[in-house]
């Protein structure tokens, strides 16, 4: 293991840290042919639509770039954060506040050398219940593929293999395509995989707490140790109890700007009165459903 | 859309000026420092990928056995088609052009092999090193380069699967192509190089620009033709000097000619050399700049 990539950006235990100074992000959209050559060997200036400011699902939409190039969304704002190691952060906020996208900020996937983001540690992140699977192979090929990503020898692999293996419990369906899966057993595999390795620095998005209720509490327990071994937690969830219940820090965010960033107990207290729907209802996990 | 309480609670306060680093890369970014540290940022994320290289291998070796899941002879396919198209081909044209089959079929198949299953296939599938895994580049943080080894992976297990095809060609005809076929080596491994290159270059470019594939798939067409692969050099008489400035045909001649018993010429090596080069170059140059904003692309 040693040499690998991953073990290379292991720092000393407790001093891992997420730092994000003024990150501001814009998606580049290229759709309807804006993607083409024709529309860069030939920019002309278009029609200017006059882009809404008015609050919306999502980031700011932008179509006034003069030179008439791509469609930009504004998914991040002037985002600023420091998360050091001990902390458990949530992220809240409606659909498309930028929650997934700072995930993946964080995770080094967008502007991976941006000189506003700084990551040190470990770091391991479950952003999609996919999280890189290749539909078409085998739930044991998959397996494989990760350990080769952490740079695991063949005999560490066989390791991994098992121990996904016993959390899993997917049985025969483990040498079958991971097509075939239902999304139950998807989540299975992906959450057993990927918190098979401590890291030191975990990102989760909310998918996580998919499966069946049995499931949801041998996950539970797995996380917890496995939380309990990182430095850092970050995730991101709609389930308010969820994140009363892991996170020590809430990071609200709204537009692509953080709107509130606090104590757990603060921030969901403002939360809950601006959203302003009843508990029960906010409690509800939609992933609860079988 | 107020933005509150970020600094305070943190105790965290932007000392640095605000940089704005808008993935379309514009604007105050350009500088020259910034720009070093693209390139030495690029040149990491090589180093890194050629780390795992097993993981390129293995993810590359898939990608041939999900290819012909299902089916009985498996990538033995590859062989069998390419050994179809050969035996035809050789058939056809040794009639129509009056050639010697014994002298023309050993020439055309390694001919053949080396531009459609090598270089052509490795530009062709070098446009689609990060398009086909989209999946991946967006979920998992993993050198960039992984992909173009994955690619470079993918094309030299089908190209040994091809490569069959030639040698039982020299074995029918019991042709020799004595110790000299050992130069062959260095010149595959040249092509190695420039297949990461490529994969680098035109899987960036490829991404942002949909419509470079069919264009690249257009060009191949063109060299295909201009260049002796099934026409000989010899063919052309004194202009023979002109093919050299089609750095294709130096590239397949410093492979090609070991294979026939015959030592390449210097100038082709030397052209090779200045194409590789020139590849490295411009890979690292567009691979650097597009790095931090593929993920957008793809």
């Amino acid at each position: 293991m040693s040499g690998s990539v991953f073990d290379a950006r292991r720092v000393t235990p407790g001093t891992s840290s997420i730092s994000i100074r003024d990150l501001s992000l814009e998606f580049p959209i290229f759709h309807g042919g804006a993607r083409s050559l024709k529309k860069l060997l030939f920019k002309q200036g278009k029609a200017a639509l006059t882009s809404s400011r008015s609050m919306r699902t999502g980031g700011e939409v932008r179509m006034d770039r003069p030179d008439g190039g791509p469609v930009y969304v504004q998914a991040l704002q002037d985002v600023s954060l420091k998360i050091r190691a001990g902390e458990r952060v949530g992220l809240i906020g409606h659909n498309g506040a930028g929650k997934s996208t700072l995930l993946r900020v964080m995770a080094g996937i967008y502007m991976p050398d941006s000189l506003n983001v700084s990551i040190r540690g470990q770091v391991a992140a479950l952003l999609d219940v996919n999280s890189g699977m290749n539909p078409e192979l085998t739930g044991r090929e998959n397996i494989t593929l990760m350990g080769r990503h952490k740079g695991l020898n063949t005999s560490q692999i066989r390791q991994l293999e098992q121990d996904v293996e016993d959390f899993a419990q997917l049985d025969t369906f483990l040498d079958l395509p991971v097509r075939l899966y239902s999304s139950g057993m998807i989540v299975r595999l992906g959450f057993g995989l990927a918190t098979a390795i401590t890291p030191q620095i975990l990102l989760m998005d909310e998918w996580f707490m998919a499966g069946d209720f049995h499931f949801r509490e041998r996950a539970e327990k797995r996380l917890s140790s496995v939380v309990n071994n990182t430095d850092i937690l970050v995730i991101t969830s709609h389930a308010l109890d969820v994140l009363e219940e892991w996170c020590t820090r809430l990071i609200w965010m709204e537009g692509g700007q953080i709107r509130m960033d606090g104590p757990t107990a603060d921030v969901l207290a403002a939360y809950r009165e601006d959203t302003q729907t009843p508990e029960s209802e906010t409690a509800q996990n939609p992933a609860d459903a079988p | 859309m107020v933005s509150s309480g970020s600094s305070e609670h943190t105790g965290f306060t932007a000392t640095a000026a605000p940089v704005a680093a808008g993935p379309n890369g514009s604007g105050p970014v350009e500088s020259a420092p910034r720009t070093r540290s693209r390139v030495m940022m690029a040149c990491k994320d090589i180093a890194d990928g050629f780390r795992l290289w097993r993981l390129a291998a293995t993810l590359g070796w898939l990608d041939i056995r999900l290819q012909f899941s299902g089916s009985t002879l498996g990538p033995f396919w590859l062989t069998l088609t390419t050994a179809v198209m050969i035996g035809s081909m050789g058939l056809i044209y040794s009639q129509l052009f009056h050639l010697v089959l014994k002298d023309y079929l050993p020439y055309l198949s390694i001919s053949i092999i080396l531009w459609q299953t090598g270089l052509s296939a490795l530009i062709l599938e070098s446009c689609s090193t990060f398009t086909r895994a989209t999946e991946t580049l967006r979920s998992v943080n993993m050198p960039y380069t992984v992909q173009a080894l994955r690619t470079m992976m993918r094309c030299g297990i089908v190209f040994s699967y091809n490569l069959v095809v030639p040698i039982a060609v020299f074995l029918v005809f019991r042709i020799s192509p004595g110790s000299d076929v050992v130069l062959a080596l260095p010149a595959l491994l040249l092509w190695l190089v420039d297949s990461v290159a490529l994969c680098l270059l035109l899987g960036c470019a490829c991404a942002r620009f949909r419509d470079i594939p069919p264009i690249v798939g257009s060009i191949m067409q063109i060299i295909f033709y201009i260049t002796p692969i099934i026409w000989e050099p010899k063919q052309v008489g004194e202009h023979a000097w002109w093919l050299y400035f089609n750095p294709f045909f130096s590239l397949l001649e410093i492979v090609r000619r070991p294979f026939l018993g015959q030592v390449p010429s210097v100038t082709s090596w030397l052209i090779s050399g200045a194409t590789s080069l020139v590849f490295c170059l411009l890979a690292l140059f567009v691979f650097s700049r597009s790095r931090s904003k593929l993920a957008f692309w793809v």
